[in-house]
């Protein structure tokens, strides 16, 4: 008969049981979609977990740039100026990722959602603000379209690289790519 | 059911997830260790989400009733 011997670590598991017990959980969130439906599952699920004790990191890149610009006409050159025009961001300005009928979708949606008492797009943006969410944008994504900074919400809390994002998403439990 | 003092009423009949669990979690925050919030709601998911926002977030739900289309319920504040 063979035994099997099982490293036994008590004491250290014991203690990192309690520091994950006492520590918050946290939740990282890739937001790379522009797409109304997507972004309003990005939000419910980043204000619920928020509201639910969580720390809460939204990072957003290309076309989720959208959900976090004020809605200013962005780029310089010819093409992020063409860019800009067919790309228009702000929160209000995105549609369904189907159904969308050249803006019909989302003036649908919009009415809809409404009608049934879910919470705009906007609202639920500045619900994850109250609640703490940590809102970041992607410095490269930025460059590409030709995006100033001052075309962000102010609620954006800073503007950073691919690392940065690694680093948050290492320290959670939940990690989430929309 | 056994009478405990309430220290905050909400009323969050007619919003849809996840007002309401945000909205307790909002209203907790705001009152001191053991105070009690009964709240009423509409949306038939509260009573799966509340039991479990009181898991995740260490506090206790009382009670959880359901007569007709409105669900009320207690939750205390343990953390």
């Amino acid at each position: 008969m063979t035994t099997i011997a099982v490293p036994y670590a008590a004491p250290l598991g014991s203690q990192q049981l309690e520091e994950e017990a006492t520590q918050p959980k946290k939740l990282s969130m890739v937001v790379f979609s522009g797409d109304m439906d997507k972004a309003l599952a990005a939000f419910v699920i980043a204000t619920g977990a928020a509201a639910s004790g969580a720390q809460v990191t939204m990072f957003f890149t290309f076309w989720g740039l959208k959900l976090v610009q004020r809605g200013k006409l962005a780029g310089r050159s010819l093409f992020g100026r063409m860019m800009g025009a067919m790309n228009r961001g702000g929160v209000e300005a995105v549609g369904p990722s189907r159904f969308n009928f050249l803006g019909v979708g989302r003036w649908l949606f919009k009415r809809m959602m409404k009608s049934h008492n879910v919470s705009s797009l906007a609202e639920l943006r500045q619900m994850a603000a109250d609640l703490g969410v940590r809102m970041i944008a992607c410095q490269m994504s930025m460059d590409v379209m030709e995006i100033p900074r001052e075309d962000l919400i102010p609620e954006v809390a800073d503007v950073v690289g691919v690392a940065t994002f690694i680093e948050q998403a290492q320290q959670s439990q939940t990690t989430l790519f929309i | 059911m056994l009478e405990t003092k309430v220290d905050k009423v909400l009323d969050l009949k007619g919003l849809l997830c996840p007002v309401p669990v945000v909205k307790v979690s909002q209203a907790i925050k705001a009152l001191p260790i053991g105070a009690v919030i009964e709240a009423t709601a509409t949306d038939p998911g509260v009573l799966a989400d509340i039991p479990a926002w009181a898991r995740s977030t260490g506090n206790e739900v009382l009670s959880i009733e359901r007569q007709n289309k409105v669900i009320t319920f207690r939750v205390k504040r343990v953390k």
